[in-house]
């Protein structure tokens, strides 16, 4: 029932190019259904999800949510504030509990890095992962791969610079190896404090200044500079940040052509990006969180077993 | 009169330049003699080690017995049985138990339950430190007095300069080794495995060589400005083998061991997010195995010791970055180190002895490491050509956690004899 993407979705490493492919693809005729009046279909009609989050996160727990009601699944959220997590059960014995009660499906956003893979091996229900610490966050490289297709009409040969905090990156790495399988450039940039070692050896090019960077690419994927790397002492200042490593109007004026701008949100404006930028013509990060959902309704679907004919039809809404 | 005759082994006494088939008496706990052919005196029992190694009992240098404090995980019992089994008639215990081995009432009671074991021989290694909170020097006249061979704050770190200066000035007093874990907390902080390409692609957080070699080259320099005996323990990068080789080349008093997994394995034994395969130090690159199976062939590493760390299944059975560090290994060293070390061609079976039981009775001042006539009768018969796969659950050790599981190694012990008598004999 799984064959297509095989039981659990835990990283972009671990797919091949056509599995990729397919989930794109699968995507493109469920943006419709969010477009209707009516944004349901009975796809998932019976299957009972759980989404586990044990971090905070807004915008991947609704987008999954939206995924999961418009194809018709009975969702629950659980998230660590006031679950037996905080009583300090551990993970696997949460989930085992969970399945007690015969769910299909969870959606796991954890703080430790392995914590989708660990669950997938040790349960039945397929799992989903919602980012795993510094590790993947696959649905996030997905949607940002469905983003830069819309955009430029094609991954092949194109060049996606990635900017800002690649070391504690879950999103990077999914960008690095979805866009490398399906053969695009991928670039690196950001202060070597925030680079993790022996990055080049992933077949990635590091770029070492953010003019380097745009000069370089189609394509900037900025990450979100979180302000505890300045507590832990990675870089002296967001100011500092900013002057040499933002991507402001300035610099992007230089860019030898008009490039596809990229980020995952929340955006820390004036520190990785400048809001002009952010809200400019070529800023693609709502278009990111538009295509979110319709990446992941392939994915919750693909992975329930149906196959990329069906969707079609799901999306035309047709019963089957 | 009590004695055992171990029959036709190929006796291998690197102490003594020895390795030829013999025949070899044991009588009232000691070494008799060695021959060929030997009369039998009445009422001795009779091995046969046709086909055999017959060694001095080989001694680690390095475990954890996690009695008293955590008895759930091991006792000083089952340890010395563990032990044993695993061929060594000698393990030395560190002080991370609860309360701390820092005072002559831990050592005592250790001996003590060792004694009523009556497996495998048990050399508790002293605190340096008082709680191993690195402030107070602990009474090393007291700990000594009491049965402890050497001192070492463990997997705490000897952060303080200072006081691994005075420890190391302090046991002079003592003629015993100072054990250092090398490791800068500053910049291993946080980590959980080796600082590579592994660790970027798990998104995991990585403890770079430097901050085992930082403190390496600092222990050596203090160990050259006081003339005290420096030990460093399982060492695991290219960078510490080189500074010892050099450290040694100027005369300096520095002694060091590596550990089974740090010859067999590299860090992409971490792939998967397998917690047997996290440990401090980590697994590291497959160039640093090489460099440690160089360091252990010419001598620069002296001895091999498990640092045997018993853990609960379920505290294994976590997120990687909450499970705790370190694998057990009394039971499967021998196995690896024929396996990778001689069955290659790195070592020969005389150096793996000297490797296992001579260099380490050397180095902490041990009795046995040889069977000189009058030597304790302890004694290691192994069949280095016995093929068998890994079963943790068949470990006399309470604690199952491995990355071994299911891997097939050469060569395992059968008998091994403490104080002559058989402390564990491979049932057919």
């Amino acid at each position: 029932m799984t064959a297509a993407l095989g039981k659990d979705l835990v990283g972009l490493e671990y797919l091949s190019r056509d599995q990729i492919q397919l989930i794109l693809d699968t995507a493109e005729p469920f943006k419709e259904v969010s477009e209707r009046p009516i944004k349901k279909v009975p796809a998932l009609r019976g299957k009972t999800i759980v989404n586990l989050f044990f971090e905070a996160s807004t915008r991947t727990r609704i987008s999954f949510e939206f995924a999961e009601k418009r194809l018709s699944a009975d969702t629950v959220n659980v998230a660590s504030q006031g679950s037996s997590v905080q009583k300090g059960e551990t993970l696997v014995d949460t989930a085992k509990n969970l399945e007690a009660m015969r769910i299909d499906m969870v959606v796991i956003r954890h703080g430790a890095s392995g914590a989708a893979q660990f669950l997938g091996s040790r349960i039945r229900s397929n799992v989903i992962n919602a980012g795993d610490g510094k590790h993947e966050h696959p649905t996030q490289g997905l949607l940002d791969l469905l983003t830069l297709r819309d955009r430029l009409g094609r991954l092949e040969g194109i060049k996606v610079a990635i900017c800002g905090d690649v070391l504690h990156s879950r999103v990077a790495r999914s960008n690095i190896w979805g866009l490398l399988k399906l053969g695009a450039e991928v670039g690196i940039c950001g202060p070597a404090t925030l680079l993790p070692r022996n990055i080049q050896d992933l077949g990635v090019t590091v770029l070492p200044r953010i003019e380097d960077a745009i000069q370089w690419a189609d394509a900037l994927n900025i990450l979100r500079l979180q302000l505890e790397r300045m507590q832990a002492g990675f870089i002296p200042s967001l100011r500092e940040y900013n002057r040499v490593f933002g991507v402001t109007t300035e610099r992007l004026a230089k860019a030898p052509k008009d490039l596809v701008i990229l980020h995952p949100g929340p955006v820390n404006r004036g520190v990785e990006i400048d809001s002009d930028v952010a809200d400019g013509p070529h800023s693609v990060i709502l278009p990111q969180v538009t295509n979110g959902v319709a990446v992941r309704m392939a994915v919750l679907y693909l992975l329930a077993g149906g196959s990329p004919d069906w969707a079609q039809a799901a999306g035309k809404g047709e019963e089957h | 009169m009590s004695g055992i005759l171990i029959r036709g082994g190929r006796v291998i006494d690197p102490a003594r330049r020895l390795d030829e088939i013999a025949d070899v008496l044991l009588l009232e706990g000691r070494v008799e003699a060695i021959g060929r052919n030997m009369g039998m005196p009445t009422g001795v029992m009779v091995v046969d080690a046709t086909g055999q190694v017959v060694a001095p009992g080989l001694i680690d240098l390095h475990v954890h017995l996690r009695e008293p404090g955590q008895e759930d995980l091991e006792t000083v019992a089952t340890g010395a049985l563990a032990a044993a089994a695993g061929g060594f008639s000698a393990v030395c215990a560190m002080p991370n138990t609860d309360p701390v081995c820092d005072n002559q009432g831990v050592v005592g009671f250790m001996k003590a339950q060792a004694q009523r074991a009556g497996k495998a021989r048990v050399y508790p290694i002293g605190a340096i430190s008082l709680g191993q909170k690195g402030q107070q020097l602990a009474e090393f006249g007291e700990l000594v007095g009491a049965g402890a061979v050497a001192v070492s704050d463990d997997g705490k770190p000897v952060v303080s300069s200072h006081l691994m200066r005075t420890a190391l000035e302090y046991a002079r007093t003592f003629g015993i080794p100072v054990a250092d874990h090398c490791e800068e907390p500053t910049l291993s902080a946080g980590g959980v495995m080796h600082e590579g390409i592994v660790s970027t692609r798990l998104g995991l957080k990585g403890i770079p060589a430097a901050a085992e070699e930082i403190m390496v080259a600092r222990d050596l320099l203090l160990a050259e400005l006081t003339g005290g005996h420096i030990h460093l323990c399982h060492m695991s990068t290219r960078g510490s083998v080189d500074l010892i080789r050099r450290a040694k080349d100027r005369g300096i008093r520095v002694t060091a061991e590596a550990c089974p997994h740090h010859f067999a394995l590299t860090h992409e034994a971490c792939e998967g997010y397998d917690t047997n395969a996290k440990m401090s130090p980590p697994l590291r690159e497959p160039e640093d195995r090489e460099a440690i199976r160089q360091g252990l062939k010419d001598g620069t590493i002296d001895v091999i010791a498990t640092d045997h760390a018993p853990h609960h299944y379920d505290a294994k059975e976590r997120e990687f970055d909450d499970a705790p560090n370190g694998i057990i290994g009394l039971e499967t060293a021998l196995g690896l180190a024929i396996t990778e070390l001689v069955k290659t061609g790195l070592l020969s079976l005389a150096e793996l002895v000297e490797r296992m039981s001579s260099g380490p009775a050397r180095i902490f001042g041990l009795p046995g490491g040889t069977l000189a006539p009058g030597a304790p009768a302890d004694v290691t018969v192994f069949d280095p050509d016995a093929e068998w796969t890994v079963h943790p659950q068949e470990f006399y050790s309470r604690s199952r956690n491995t990355p071994f599981g299911g891997r097939r190694l050469t060569g395992r012990a059968n008998v091994t004899i403490v104080r002559g008598q058989v402390a564990y004999q491979r049932p057919d």
